[in-house]
């Protein structure tokens, strides 16, 4: 049992950390700056991250990568939550890259990999559709044999992250089965310039960048079936696991963030000649609002290192429980930090409400709390229930 | 990183949980996890178990039988001694009194009383609080006068658990009443409770319970020996003695052991065309305890592994101020949870004592679910002792946030 960081990981956390800081100076206008960029982001600044091997980390050494775990992806996760940052590595490296890890061929991974972790490949995972919510096994994308072991796609993918500036879509579509079957879902890799491809970007509430996709009569080689067409359930889950342990670094860094803002707003705001951190009641909120930030900190490390689990149902479980612990922590700090900070905190100029949407956003992502909570309780929960005395 | 325990550190806990199965009766074991009231015999017989085997003081210096376990030994050690019920060393003897005697004591008080305190040969209590000073403990008023060699006390002790199991009190008492700064002028004596002028009277509490008592003093002599560390600087080893325990605060282990209780009978209960485990409404509740539960618990172990690394002792994490909140909350929720399972067969009460309210004779009510609600009634202490969870805000705030 060790819970510290390898110098090794130190020195990562430390260069992430400082590459994010240098990157993003002051987080609101910055990312102002940002949005009027094709894509929503900086390519400059991608290719840094490329440069500084942030783009590699979790793929194994043979196909191009770092071969470093979900340790790392935390350190990630947490600066770019500490800087709002922009950059598509949760769709290319985590989901993207989850997809290629989980479902792809040797032959695929080390074609794509080197890419990626160049910095000249950007992805993004069109599975989302109108109707599926929080179900990764509901689909109505379809995906019908060419006869040349090629497929064609039919369909509507919704809030596809960076779909909009992705080179390469990995879309989720349906050989067999109803809409709601657990069998009979592929992936495939799609250039998103590809013929019957037809992509409407638009900006999301946290400030990034999202798109509907229509598929109509899209042509996918046999090169760029990824995976058993009829079984990528799995790997959609291994990969929506990864993502919600990383986007829990990526909310604890926004929660620091909150909290630390909050107290230093605390600490200079005067009102009733003097400041507002002299009042118990403003002192209570802020101790309630660093348990809560703490007891984020340990779920989302719990999180990282549980999400490398093989054992499905062990893992799940830990999924579970980090979704629920984060999507308490962060409604009660990104609640309570606008509410301390009174109306400043309702402005779009001051950084609060930034975090604050971002932390919602990510609370709607891969599974609500409840979601997460009532998948808890069908898996009977974390401890055993204990026998009756002999 | 890594979660899992080193193949050393599992062995520990299978020798500490075989330990404790085996040599610890299984009739005290069970009054824990079905949580009725031990008896003093209970709490002595098990302290002693742990003693002959050289655990009753594992925290202490090794010279006065410590173990010099590892951050990581003790936390399993204490997390198998709850989920297996397995009453606690009397904590007044282990974690409050021997360790103040060994950072204060004079080499005779730590000869004469150690040996006896590990062993439990004495029983001992608590006298801190007063009627006019609880979570403003330095406003105590109890005095002692120096005449001669001996102390004369008077005052009054309130919430002094198991007074009327105790062999010996130590206390808090006013030795000088001009200090300006009223920390000073208090000083740490302790009292043999057998010497004249000392009366103990039970407080009732509201689940029945006799566990605290006021204790008066009557002009009562006590020996200038007995005086710990310097005359007026009592308050060093109040700090010392409350600052001490930080991890074992939280109880993860207990309410660990009482979700697994909790998913034991609610599987018992009837509800809907089910069990009570299967109302989804009562298994996301337990499901949320878990979820808090599980992150308090990687919260205490992130608190040991720094400590392992930066040796105990140095500045402590600032996570470590959220054990006493957190853990007791849990504490309650999981007595909260038992007590619904029981539904009304909650309601019987039960007489904890001959002269006790109600007309009740005989057994009454279900065995498993009498206890549920005393416990509950009872856990509500939880966030008022050691310092009130409203104070437990006060000092975050002043110590991690810098207000």
């Amino acid at each position: 049992m060790d819970l510290e960081l390898s110098e090794e990981q130190q020195l990562l956390k430390d260069s992430v950390n400082g590459l994010l800081a240098r990157r993003y100076p002051d987080v609101v206008k910055t990312r102002a700056e940002m949005a009027k960029e094709a894509g929503g982001y900086s390519s400059v600044s991608w290719k840094e991250w490329a440069d500084q091997g942030l783009l590699a980390i979790p793929f194994s050494e043979e196909d191009g990568g770092l071969g470093q775990g979900p340790v790392e992806m935390m350190l990630v996760g947490q600066a770019i939550g500490r800087t709002l940052a922009l950059e598509p590595f949760l769709a290319t490296v985590v989901l993207g890259g989850g997809i290629l890890r989980h479902a792809a061929s040797a032959a695929q991974r080390q074609r794509l990999v080197p890419e990626i972790a160049a910095g000249n490949l950007t992805l993004a995972l069109a599975h989302q559709e109108k109707q599926s919510r929080f179900d990764l096994f509901d689909v109505a994308t379809t995906a019908k044999p060419d006869g040349s072991g090629g497929y064609v796609l039919e369909g509507e993918k919704m809030v596809v992250l960076n779909g909009d500036s992705a080179a390469k879509l990995i879309v989720s579509a349906r050989t067999s089965g109803d809409r709601r079957a657990k069998d009979g879902i592929g992936l495939f890799l799609v250039d998103a310039k590809a013929p019957g491809v037809s992509i409407r970007g638009y900006a999301t509430q946290d400030g990034s960048r999202a798109a509907d996709i229509s598929l109509s009569s899209v042509k996918v080689g046999k090169d760029d079936v990824l995976g058993d067409p009829g079984k990528a359930l799995a790997a959609l889950e291994r990969t929506a696991d990864e993502a919600i342990a990383f986007l829990a670094a990526d909310a604890v860094g926004a929660m620091e963030v909150l909290h630390e803002a909050t107290l230093e707003y605390a600490k200079t705001r005067k009102q009733f000649g003097q400041t507002i951190g002299s009042f118990q009641v403003i002192q209570h909120r802020l101790v309630d609002m660093f348990t809560a930030l703490e007891q984020a900190r340990s779920i989302a490390l719990y999180g990282s290192m549980m999400a490398g689990e093989d054992d499905t149902t062990e893992r799940r479980r830990a999924v579970h429980a980090v979704k629920v612990q984060i999507g308490k922590s962060a409604r009660l700090i990104g609640q309570d930090a606008i509410q301390l900070h009174g109306g400043i905190g309702m402005t779009s100029e001051y950084k609060a409400g930034h975090y604050f949407k971002r932390l919602t956003m990510i609370e709607l992502a891969f599974g609500n709390t409840d979601h997460h909570l009532r998948a808890l309780v069908r898996l009977g929960g974390l401890i055993e229930a204990s026998k009756p005395a002999a | 990183m890594d979660l899992r325990f080193s193949p050393e550190e599992v062995a520990f806990r299978e020798e500490v949980r075989t330990f404790f199965q085996t040599q610890v009766p299984l009739s005290i074991r069970r009054k824990v996890i079905e949580g009725r009231e031990l008896t003093k015999d209970d709490i002595v017989t098990s302290h002693k178990a742990l003693h002959k085997r050289g655990w009753a003081t594992p925290g202490w210096a090794k010279e006065w039988g410590g173990t010099g376990w590892t951050p990581v030994q003790f936390y399993i050690f204490g997390e198998e001694m709850q989920m297996n019920g397995v009453p606690a060393p009397v904590g007044f003897n282990v974690t409050m009194h021997g360790p103040v005697l060994i950072q204060f004591g004079t080499e005779e008080q730590k000869k004469h009383h150690l040996p006896r305190i590990a062993a439990c040969d004495d029983f001992w209590c608590q006298g801190f609080s007063e009627p006019g000073a609880g979570s403003d403990l330095a406003s105590l008023k109890t005095t002692a006068v120096r005449e001669g060699d001996h102390y004369i006390v008077n005052g009054q002790k309130i919430w002094t658990t198991l007074a009327q199991y105790a062999d010996w009190i130590f206390c808090l008492v006013r030795t000088d009443t001009t200090t300006a700064k009223k920390q000073l002028g208090i000083s740490y004596l302790m009292i043999d409770m057998k010497t004249p002028g000392i009366t103990t009277r039970p407080i009732i509490t509201m689940d029945g319970g006799r566990e605290v008592n006021e204790v008066f003093f009557d002009t009562v002599k006590v020996p200038v020996e007995n005086l710990v560390g310097e005359e007026g600087r009592g308050w060093d080893c109040a700090k010392y003695l409350l600052g001490n325990e930080r991890t074992g605060i939280a109880r993860v282990g207990t309410s660990k052991m009482r979700v697994a209780r909790i998913k034991e009978l609610a599987r018992l209960v009837p509800s809907g065309s089910g069990s009570l485990m299967d109302d989804e409404r009562f298994a996301e509740k337990v499901a949320l305890v878990e979820v808090e539960l599980k992150a308090l618990e990687m919260t205490q172990l992130r608190i040991i592994s720094e400590d392992r690394k930066s040796g105990r002792g140095g500045t402590p994490n600032p996570a470590s101020s959220i054990l006493k909140i957190k853990g007791s909350e849990l504490q309650q929720a999981t007595t909260e949870l038992l007590m619904e399972i029981a539904g009304p067969l909650a309601l019987p009460y039960v007489k904890q004592d001959p002269d006790d309210i109600g007309h009740n004779e005989g057994p009454v009510g279900v065995d498993w679910a009498l206890p549920t609600a005393p416990q509950y009634f009872n856990n509500r202490k939880v966030s008022i002792y050691g310092g009130t969870n409203e104070i437990q805000h006060n000092i975050i705030a002043k110590a991690v946030l810098g207000f």
